[in-house]
């Protein structure tokens, strides 16, 4: 039998990709490992990370009669694919996108394993309001799929928490020059701000902001949340920088060592985000199967009607296939490293 | 090393032109046999399992066959009547292309129109966006009009990523598959009907080139030739030439909005992502890879540009490394493209006198 | 429209503005000076520009340099990186014309050919550096750091900002002096006025274009040396962006035009800035592009028009 895997193994995002599917490996092989009924293998797609060959996969896939997946891997290529398998009947677990949408378009055969953009963006947006004390913040973002998502859900929860949404601006991920955003901020002087984005641009935003005389708090979402942040922000000025992410990092925590000292003696390096994540879902899928559901809709119903208890968190599905308790981990940069500092509640509309 | 990529690409151009000979001593009959079987084989023997392990063993073959290789071929063959017909260099053919799906993403997703209403509305918003840009920007002189193009694309991208009604950067999702038309299985359309689309794909372009064919041979055609060999001198003969370069533009543009159309309705999601600089840049190398101006040419050009990648993802970290190479390489040894147009080759053989690129020419003997 | 926003914000968006435009200004350099001579739209040359700044970070690494680095370090530790830089770019720029232009020149292509050359060269380098080297941002060492000299209005002049501003003066004039008054700049200007003529006159041609792609590979040299202290990152594809930018500072400024050049980049720089404070940034390109097609439509050859062959001093 044969469960698939959606995400991009080769091309830029290639590294997101392949930590996704070593999770999903390892799940599977220690499943085998324990010679099981029915025998299960992986069915890999290389989307490339790319919507526009999404349609040709998701065929591919459900031509090859898999009966479930992990994945999609990105939330461009989920809104294409998703309602491909949807129609197929192949429940779909994705351990990395987080855009607010796909739980949103009535599709009953998605699942999320993680908390999405409109849990992680409100709970930014009360971290900051409450425990920060932040009564002004500047929200910028960089109009990509992801990065707007969450901002858009941190300027609409600001509102509630009677703070003001002093600046909203949107730069350009691939551009350099951060100027005129840090000018607009640096006018209006918010006692924080919010960047929904990735890590490279978070970087240069950074540390334009803090050469230009910016001494408030700094906050950006799980895109950010990487080394490299550091790195691109030059050092010093990402220090006291806050990130949130709906992953936890399991390397550090006891429930995860085994399955870290495991991941690293199969794949030569320990786990990367959504690898524990990935093998989290892979197990739930797994256990369904275990239980005796051999097809789709089975293993959907199985999905849908019980509780996996993971290593990042309780596997509980809502009806539209977001899990239930999800919490938000809030991370510093301290010393030049990202350490977690705590966690916000996964609050926000889970519609 | 040089000496055999000069040979290689001597003897890959011969090939290609004794075929073309070959084809063109047939007598009729012979030529429509020919043509004939070529259809057979295009409806029955391509989208076949056999043939889609050894093209496409990672994906859906007749979903690739649609998009990206039928798209691509569609996209060159219409950016082939503004660069390879008319000689206008456009950088920003994307832009019609997006127009297109955009059309079709809004008018099914918020009006219900359905597919078949889509495609000529599609088309014609495509050619009047190609008139209202070419319209002041075609009395430029060509690398004009390239950075012209160049940022209208650019406009159009952050235009449909910061304006409402194009859902920005989370695009639009669940644009309806085309309506299916009677019970027969190869014109149902939707999830799982992935030769349905190839067949209509393949229909569009038999469309496309029979239309193109015509036009080349009308009088707008003979202008297009008149205005790439002398420009001044087809001026003053009175050929209407910044009209006739009008009309190109216009019928490029509408070429790519009628893509953008299928894609759409077929892709059922689409995002600013999906409509970048890089689609031209290919678009335009498809075009000229193949032979600009040869229908045939471009149709190969843009059937190896769109397969490569998918056939060898493994190797797709060095595969534009290597398209690179390939492509300085066909420009030094066979500028005119794999399959050149024949008037073309004559054309160009005329004009070498004044030295393409400005630089007076060297006698080959100089050449070390 | 934020009317507001460029009023508060408009000595620090000129400031912001006139910076970057300086970098584009010498960046277009490269364009217009193979576009006057060669009528070539020199495709490959924002990957002349990101080998300079790859080279000018691996000398920063190399020489040890750290972040703050103040005196003769400081200064020896620049001025090697803009060296290396000037010396990585001209050395991409001529390579470029000897493996991708000449053959095709002396072949007589047309230039749609040579511009595909140009295209399929510049993926070659940029794939070069990201299956070779990295896909990721490389950190540049700071060793300038910043603080400010002054103010205009509310915008902050920094010690960098002057660099940059005064290191592109200098290079525009050595440039135009060089192309004025020299027998090099001669041959330029002769070639770009009349080939066929210039060869009769005694010009070498292949020479002279060399001269043209490396003065051009020169000043993309010093521009991505600016890049780097000002932005202290680059990637293989750093000069995308900035290179169409600086393309278009030619063509508005009048393509093959020296003193277009700094005028369209300087332009450039400057919309680019109160656009974003007027619009927000997210229109940023909109506005250079729109102002662009405008003002081709006015004057078809760009604001100064088309005359490397008549650069007078």
């Amino acid at each position: 039998m044969k469960i698939g895997f959606f995400g991009a193994l080769s091309g830029d995002n290639q590294a997101l990709g392949q930590h996704i599917l070593d999770g999903e490996k390892l799940a599977v092989q220690q499943y085998m490992a324990a010679s099981p009924k029915v025998a299960v293998t992986i069915d890999p797609f290389d989307s490339q990370g790319d919507p526009a060959q999404a349609n040709n996969g998701a065929q591919k896939l459900i031509g090859d009669h898999i009966v479930a997946l992990l994945g999609p891997a990105f939330s461009g290529e989920s809104k294409a694919a998703n309602p491909q398998f949807a129609a197929a009947q192949i429940p779909h677990v994705t351990a990395s996108a987080t855009n607010v949408a796909l739980a949103q378009s009535g599709d009953n055969y998605f699942f999320r394993a993680l908390a999405d953009d409109g849990q992680q963006g409100p709970a930014d947006a009360d971290y900051l309001a409450k425990t920060v004390g932040a009564k002004t913040v500047a929200v910028i973002d960089d109009n990509s799929s992801y990065g707007l998502g969450l901002a858009d859900a941190v300027r609409a929860e600001l509102k509630t928490d009677g703070a003001t949404d002093a600046v909203d601006d949107h730069v350009d991920p691939k551009g350099q020059d951060y100027s005129s955003t840090v000018n607009k901020i640096v006018a209006a002087h918010p006692a924080a701000v919010f960047y929904g984005g990735y890590y490279d641009a978070a970087g240069r935003l950074i540390n334009q902001l803090k050469s230009k005389g910016f001494t408030g708090t700094f906050m950006s979402g799980d895109g950010s949340e990487d080394p490299n942040f550091i790195t691109d922000a030059g050092g010093a000025p990402a220090e006291g920088a806050l990130l949130s992410s709906p992953g936890a990092d399991v390397t550090t925590q006891p429930n995860g060592a085994a399955f870290t000292a495991a991941y690293t003696k199969a794949f030569g390096q320990g786990p990367e985000i959504y690898s524990a994540e990935a093998y989290d879902a892979t197990n739930f899928i797994l256990a369904a199967i275990k239980a005796g559901n051999t097809t789709g809709p089975a293993i959907n119903t199985y999905l849908h009607n019980n509780t996996y208890q993971g290593i990042t968190k309780t596997l509980k599905f809502q009806a539209n296939g977001n899990v239930t308790s999800a919490s938000i981990y809030i991370y510093k940069v301290e010393n030049g490293k990202i350490v977690e500092i705590g966690t916000a509640n996964g609050g926000g509309s889970n519609s | 090393m040089t000496a055999v990529l000069r040979s290689a690409g001597r003897a890959a151009g011969t090939g290609a032109d004794n075929l073309g000979a070959a084809y063109r001593r047939l007598p009729l009959p012979g030529r429509l046999l020919l043509v004939a079987l070529a259809y057979v084989v295009l409806a029955f023997g391509l989208p076949t399992t056999a043939v889609a392990h050894v093209m496409a063993p990672n994906s859906s073959w007749p979903l690739v066959l649609f998009f990206p290789i039928g798209g691509y071929v569609l996209l060159s063959l219409g950016l082939n009547v503004v660069v390879g017909e008319a000689g206008m260099l456009d950088l920003g053919y994307v832009a019609f292309y997006a127009v297109g799906a955009y059309t079709m993403a809004e008018l099914a997703t918020k009006h219900h129109w359905d597919f078949w209403l889509v495609l000529p509305v599609g088309l014609v918003l495509a050619a009047i966006s190609g008139l209202v840009l070419g319209a002041p920007t075609l009395r430029l002189r060509g690398d004009y009009l390239a950075i012209v193009t160049l940022g209208f694309g650019q406009i159009i991208d952050q235009a449909v990523n910061n304006v409402g009604w194009t859902g920005g950067p989370q695009g639009i999702t669940a644009i309806p598959h085309p309506p299916s038309v009677g019970s027969v299985s190869a014109l149902n359309y939707g999830f799982g009907h992935d030769r349905s689309y190839y067949y209509l794909i393949l229909a569009a372009i038999f469309l496309v080139v029979f239309a193109i064919g015509r036009l080349k041979r009308s009088r707008i055609g003979r202008g297009w030739v008149a205005i790439r060999e002398d420009e001044d001198a087809a001026e003053l003969m009175g050929v209407p030439t910044y009209r006739f370069r009008l009309w190109a533009f216009a019928i490029g543009a509408s070429v790519g909005g009628f893509t953008g159309v299928f894609y759409a309705a077929q892709a059922t999601f689409i995002d600013p992502g999906q409509f970048t600089y890089a689609i031209s840049v290919l678009i335009l190398v498809c075009v000229v890879l193949g032979g600009s101006g040869n229908t045939v040419g471009v149709i190969l050009g843009a059937f190896v540009v769109a397969w490569l990648p998918e056939r060898f993802r493994q190797f797709d970290k060095y595969r534009i490394l290597v398209f690179g190479i390939a492509l300085i390489a066909l420009m030094i040894f066979r500028p005119e493209g794999l399959i050149p147009s024949r008037r073309r080759r004559a054309e160009q053989r005329d004009v070498l006198v004044g030295g393409g690129m400005g630089a007076p020419l060297v006698p080959p003997e100089d050449e070390p | 429209m934020h009317l507001h926003d460029f009023v508060t914000q408009f000595w620090p968006s000129t400031v912001d503005g006139l910076t970057l435009g300086a970098i584009y200004a010498l960046f277009a350099l490269g364009y217009t000076l193979v576009y006057g001579v060669l009528k070539l739209i020199n495709f490959a040359h924002s990957e002349v520009f990101m080998v300079g700044t790859m080279a000018a970070m691996w000398v920063l690494h190399l020489t040890g340099a750290t972040d703050g680095e103040v005196g003769l370090t400081l200064v020896g530790a620049l001025l090697l990186a803009a060296a290396v830089a000037m010396a990585g770019s001209a050395a991409t720029a001529l390579t470029l014309e000897r493996v991708a232009y000449r053959p095709l020149r002396r072949r007589g292509a047309s230039r749609l050919a040579a511009l595909i050359s140009a295209i399929g060269a510049s993926f070659v380098l940029q794939q070069t550096f990201e299956d070779f080297y990295s896909n990721q941002y490389s950190a540049v060492p700071r060793v300038l750091a910043q603080h400010v000299l002054f103010h205009i209005g509310a915008g902050q002049v920094t010690n960098i900002v002057v660099l940059i501003i005064v290191a592109a003066a200098v290079m525009m004039v050595a440039l135009e002096r060089t192309v004025a008054l020299t027998k090099l700049g001669r041959g330029i200007r002769a070639v770009a006025q009349d080939p066929e003529t210039a060869t009769l006159m005694g010009v070498n041609i292949d020479r002279t274009i060399m001269v043209t792609f490396l003065l051009g590979g020169l000043m993309a040299g010093v521009a991505a040396v600016l890049w780097d202290v000002r932005f202290a990152q680059t990637r293989f594809d750093i000069g995308f962006l900035p290179g169409i930018k600086a393309f278009t500072a030619a063509v508005l400024g009048g393509i093959g035009n020296i003193r277009g050049a700094l005028l369209g980049g300087i332009i450039i720089g400057l919309l680019e800035l109160y656009g974003a404070s007027l619009f927000g940034s997210q229109w940023r390109d909109t506005t250079v592009f729109v102002v662009l097609v405008a003002v081709l439509l006015f004057r078809p050859t760009g604001l100064l028009g088309e005359s490397l062959s008549r650069a007078r001093a």
